[in-house]
């Protein structure tokens, strides 16, 4: 799960070009929209398109990226018990 | 019509890796292989500190930085301040980057973050949240610069109290090739603003 986490922290810093971030920054555990590192709705959009496109994970409705995309570690945990690839 | 005298106060050009304020060269950076390196390059040398701009696409970044370039301690510029831009490639360089990300439909993933960037006038949307301007804008498709139409327009808009001041300009990519040029016009400057003078300044 560790590995997963650092991956997940990879590909949204490159994926999200949050160039003024670096891996060791995010926590495992911060939140990624609002204080944290300041998300917004077209990073919420690109965060479902990784998801399935790395992945295999076809969310149904984009709401329910809310609750997965809380924290690098809620992403991780719903990845490993969802993927398809 | 007024018949208002109005200012060219600041202008801005970033052509063949050089960056100019008021036609002098400001940054020179020719070493950079790409354009995305080089936008980076002058965002350093600036010393700005915006994260948003690493998510713009090129045309955007360019436009950008020019409009910090013009407005780098401008007093004259306030919320009416009114955008008036041109190109001739409108958002062709973006539009491409999408469609290579639609045209396998075995990897049909298409990008929202390049997406929302297949429109020229965004540009404008990026300068006047980070500016916090609320006035007018439009964007022009034209074969080449075209002083005369742009000058008038800005004119119009200002004379009309529409605007009280205007950016008004160029801002070209295609496939890397880029052409720059933005001016702000009011009412306080040493240049007063007519189509020639327009013209001059963006073929220095």
């Amino acid at each position: 799960m560790a590995e997963l986490r650092e991956e997940l922290k990879e590909k949204i810093i490159e994926q999200l070009s949050l160039e003024d971030i670096e891996i060791g920054e995010i926590g495992d555990d911060d939140p990624l929209f609002g204080d944290g590192l300041g998300l917004d709705s077209i990073d919420a959009l690109e965060l479902i398109v990784l998801l399935e496109k790395d992945y295999g994970i076809k969310l149904k409705d984009p709401k329910e990226g809310k609750a997965i995309f809380e924290s690098v570690g809620v992403m991780a945990d719903y990845i490993s018990k969802h993927r398809t690839k | 019509m007024s018949g208002k005298e109005y200012y060219i106060s600041n202008f801005c050009t970033i052509r063949n890796g050089c960056v100019f304020k008021n036609g002098k060269l400001i940054y020179k950076d020719i070493t950079s292989e790409s354009l995305k390196d080089f936008s980076k390059n002058i965002y350093k040398f600036m010393e700005l500190n915006y994260s948003k701009f690493h998510k713009m696409d090129e045309l955007c970044k360019l436009g950008f930085l020019a409009s910090e370039v013009v407005l780098q301690n401008e007093e004259n510029v306030d919320e009416d301040t009114a955008l008036v831009f041109s190109n001739r490639a409108s958002s062709l360089d973006t539009d491409r980057k999408h469609q290579h990300t639609i045209e396998d439909r075995e990897q049909f993933f298409p990008s929202p973050a390049i997406f929302v960037y297949t429109l020229p006038n965004i540009i404008m949307g990026e300068i006047s949240i980070r500016n916090n301007m609320k006035s007018e804008n439009a964007f022009f498709v034209t074969e080449t610069f075209q002083p005369h139409f742009i000058s008038n327009y800005s004119e119009i808009l200002m004379n009309t109290g529409k605007a009280s001041s205007v950016i008004c300009g160029w801002v070209d990519l295609d496939s890397n090739k880029y052409d720059v040029f933005l001016a702000l016009l009011s009412t306080k400057g040493i240049r007063r603003l007519t189509k020639e003078e327009l013209s001059k300044l963006y073929n220095q």
